[in-house]
């Protein structure tokens, strides 16, 4: 409880500071680090990606600016009212239902769609420095884990080596859980739920010793503060398995520096640890898998010149050649590709391999 | 062999054409080109001779226009103004004789010019229908009026008299016309209509009504009480003057010496540029004006050119004037804004002029279209042939989107708005008899360019202002609503009242609100 209370004095204090100014007759101004871009720093020591010390500043009494404005006081009230005074927690899309009203008069809404209540929610960690999660604000849960590891969720023990086909749903904020007991050697981590599946059906986990996790596409916070309280707390290695194409890639790196539309939150979510397990262009050459490429859209090679000009990917030599590689394949493949060796090729063959000789990069 | 046919043959078959049977010939160099046109033209000839003599005689011109259709094609036109009208004598030469008048010879800003019009419009009805013209004149509420019936002897330019009798009109003074021709009447941009609301807001002194062939009235108020200033008539300028026209002015003077000829003959000249001249080209200045060579006659023109001579004076012009010019364009178009400029008067080939323009914007007028362009010359309604006038030209070489109207490459600007461009001269330089567009001299699209640029500066400045107003008004009232929205998040959030809250959030509002009211108002007292 004593924490709601601290979330909830920071919040006070956001909305004191702005009345203060209204009671000296200034135009009411919010200042916020900016969360694009030009205004992220890769830091090659920590190896995380950091929000720069630009900053913006938004007024009220300003045409452009007054609707976000808005937005953002309407959000951190909503917050403080509805979820911080209660306990509760409420998904993104509740939030912006909750904002969601027409301005008495006018045909305004506070907000029309979804996504400016998230950016609300997102200039509101960077103003106060508090997370979604300390907001009390839950996103989709998207992932699922199995392995030999014991956990407490809101007082329940889930044991992830009894939970069948489907494996533990990770919830979206992961903060509150506790490992009961781990027995792994290493997390392995993959993009694709297709090919949990199968590893878990193969009972790759119990048979290696190590935790599958995975998520739908891109990684949610939930799935990442998770594996970064696993690396640190149990201390396990994780291996990450992605497509390979410039999307995979950035997956890749978003789990191991961070995010540019999450910066501001790296430093609890980014696991610089981590290691990049395939599939590579080596994989595709030593696997025989260049019958099952696919070649590169017009997306995919914009996003491959974005991802190699990323500062966390530029000074890489080792990515930049396997950015190289997929430039002079013109092509990119899935990891389902590994099933045209067979349909266990991947659990019987590629993963062992793959770990035994610690055929990684960084 | 054909045998060969001599001189004295070939003189058998060549004789004199007269002027008339020319006309007749050629009669789309009048403007009589169709049937819609030449009903146009019947109506124009006689209402600017109305107009034209009413401001001579110093008479605020009443003028009555009516056509009646009596066929399909065949229409009757009567135009009646309330002038001083016209000496008995006079009657059949003014009408029945072509290039009769005092308008050719002389330079002075009139709205005829040639001495043709009206008696091209006998010519054509007689064509056409084979009748002549009916013309009721008075001179004096003490006299009797005469009536007159002509028709025109084609070929020897002589007015025939079918008819002549004494009437009663229960009128003071002024003169009636009445022809039957054929035309055709159709609505438009070149209709007779909209003839007469141009010529009405062009000359806002004048009081016209207007009977259509339908039967309706159209009342054209007078907006000006006052008389526009009197034009005055000038010698041409040296400078003005064409070869040709040299040597028959040197044939005809009435001067002993080639130096009093120029002196007298023509405005700006001195004793001395006269000798300059003479000088220059060799020809002593006491020879007889009348026995110079053609050579001679090239030669003084030539020195006429080098010679530094005065502009002429440009007091003689009588422009509409800004006011005036206002008063008109508001009285005949429904716009939101109106901007005039009158230019002081510059001189193209000797021959003084003046431009003027206004802009009617916003209001009715169709906002997606090219602009409305209305052209005048010396108050008189120019409607067909506006591809080919300087005016247009002018319009569409001037920058509209720096005064806020779109325009894409050689066209005419986009937007709400009509802009109407006046010429005044003692010599309006046309394209073609029909007096349809105006010729491409570069001193007139100068001036024409820079009128427009000065109007189009007024236009931006209204346009970027109630704009901005506007703008300012809906931040306004958007901030408005904003306010209550703050307040209450505001006040959940830190927890203080929201009444405090939204009052002291107004009051930075209303500190700001001053700024922004203070520029509108601004803007309203530059509009005047």
């Amino acid at each position: 409880m004593t924490k709601q209370e601290d979330q909830k004095k920071v919040l006070k204090k956001f909305g004191k500071e702005i009345v203060e100014q209204t009671k000296k007759g200034k135009n009411p101004e919010i200042e916020f680090p900016l969360r694009n871009l030009s205004n992220i720093v890769y830091d090659k020591k920590t190896k995380t990606l950091r929000l720069g010390n630009k900053k913006g500043t938004r007024n009220f009494f300003n045409l452009a600016h007054a609707k976000k404005f808005l937005q953002t006081v309407e959000v951190a009230s909503i917050i403080k009212k509805e979820l911080l005074n209660t306990g509760k927690h409420e998904h993104l899309r509740g939030v912006f239902y909750i904002a969601k009203r027409t301005i008495p008069e006018t045909n305004i809404n506070i907000v029309d769609d979804q996504v400016e209540s998230d950016k609300a929610i997102e200039d509101l960690e960077v103003i106060t420095g508090l997370s979604r999660e300390q907001l009390h604000v839950s996103a989709n849960k998207m992932g699922s884990m199995v392995g030999n590891i014991i956990l407490k969720d809101s007082g329940d023990t889930i044991d992830c080596s009894k939970l069948g086909k489907g494996g533990y749903s990770i919830p979206s904020i992961t903060d509150e859980l506790t490992f009961k007991k781990v027995n792994a050697k290493y997390i392995l981590y993959m993009e694709k739920a297709a090919i949990f599946e199968r590893l878990n059906e193969d009972k790759f986990w119990n048979k290696n010793n190590c935790i599958l996790v995975t998520s739908q596409g891109q990684t949610t916070r939930g799935i990442r503060r998770l594996l970064q309280r696993l690396y640190e707390e149990e201390k396990l290695p994780i291996y990450v398995m992605t497509d390979f194409d410039p999307w995979g890639f950035y997956i890749y790196s978003v789990i191991k520096y961070g995010s540019i539309a999450l910066a501001h939150a790296s430093e609890k979510l980014s696991i610089p640890g981590v290691k990049f397990l395939g599939i590579t262009a080596d994989d595709i050459e030593k696997y025989d898998l260049k019958k099952h490429l696919i070649k590169l859209n017009e997306q995919d090679v914009k996003r491959m010149k974005q991802v190699a000009d990323y500062d966390w990917f530029k000074d890489n030599k080792e990515w930049q050649r396997q950015l190289k590689m997929m430039k002079e394949f013109n092509a990119k493949a899935e990891i389902q590709a590994l099933s045209s060796r067979g349909i266990s090729f991947i659990s019987e063959k590629y993963l062992p391999e793959k770990i035994k000789n610690k055929d990684f990069l960084d | 062999m054909a045998e060969k046919i001599t001189a004295v043959e070939l003189a058998k078959q060549q004789r004199e054409i007269s002027v008339s049977e020319f006309f007749t010939k050629n009669r789309h160099l009048l403007g009589f080109d169709n049937p819609r046109k030449a009903l146009l033209m019947a109506v124009k000839e006689a209402v600017d001779n109305a107009l034209d003599v009413t401001l001579e005689s110093k008479i605020l011109p009443d003028v009555y226009i009516e056509l009646n259709q009596i066929k399909e094609d065949r229409f009757r036109v009567i135009v009646e103004d309330n002038g001083p009208g016209i000496v008995k004598d006079q009657i059949p030469k003014i009408f029945g004789k072509l290039l009769y008048g005092s308008k050719f010879h002389r330079l002075r800003q009139s709205m005829g010019q040639q001495g043709i019009g009206i008696s091209a419009v006998l010519l054509y009805g007689q064509l056409t229908t084979g009748k002549g013209m009916q013309i009721t004149s008075k001179i004096s509420s003490k006299k009797p009026a005469n009536f007159y019936e002509i028709q025109i002897d084609t070929q020897k330019n002589q007015p025939i008299i079918i008819d002549e009798k004494i009437v009663e009109w229960d009128k003071d003074n002024g003169t009636r016309v009445e022809i039957e021709i054929e035309g055709i009447y159709q609505k438009g941009r070149q209709s007779v209509d909209e003839y007469v609301k141009e010529i009405a807001l062009i000359n806002p002194h004048a009081q016209i009504t207007y009977k259509m062939p339908d039967g309706e009235k159209i009342e054209y108020k007078r907006a000006v009480n006052e008389l526009p200033k009197e034009s005055k008539e000038i010698k041409p300028h040296p400078y003005g003057v064409e070869l040709g026209i040299l040597i028959r002015m040197l044939q005809s003077t009435n001067a002993n010496t080639t130096a009093g000829f120029l002196q007298s003959e023509f405005s700006r000249i001195s004793q001395n540029i006269a000798y300059e001249i003479c000088e220059k080209a060799k020809i002593n200045p006491k020879s007889k004006p009348n026995n110079l060579s053609g050579e001679e006659a090239e030669s003084l023109y030539k020195s006429i050119q080098d010679t530094k001579i005065i502009a002429p004076p440009t007091d003689c012009l009588s422009p509409l004037g800004e006011e005036a010019l206002l008063k008109g364009i508001k009285k005949e178009i429904d716009a939101e804004f109106y901007c005039a400029v009158s230019r002081s008067p510059s001189v193209y080939r000797g021959m003084p002029f003046a431009i003027e323009v206004a802009i009617a914007f916003g209001g009715n007028l169709e906002k997606d279209g090219q602009v409305r362009v209305m052209r005048f010359a010396n108050r008189v309604p120019l409607l067909y042939q506006q591809g080919a006038c300087s005016t247009t030209e002018s319009i569409i070489e001037t920058a509209w989107r720096n005064y806020g109207l779109s325009q894409s490459k050689d066209s005419l600007p986009i937007g709400p708005a009509a802009i109407i461009v006046h010429m005044v001269s003692v010599w309006v330089p046309f394209t073609s008899e029909a007096k349809e567009a105006i010729a491409h001299y570069p001193e007139i699209i100068k001036d024409m360019k820079l009128a427009l640029q000065d109007c189009g500066r007024k236009l931006s400045s209204y346009i970027r202002k109630t704009f901005k107003a506007k703008e300012q008004k809906e931040k306004i009232d958007l901030f408005e609503k904003y306010i209550p929205e703050l307040a209450a998040s505001l006040g959940d959030l830190s927890e203080e009242k929201k009444m405090i809250i939204e009052e002291n959030l107004r009051k930075i509002l209303k500190k700001g609100l001053k700024d922004l009211l203070n520029g509108i108002e601004e803007a309203e007292e530059l509009e005047g």
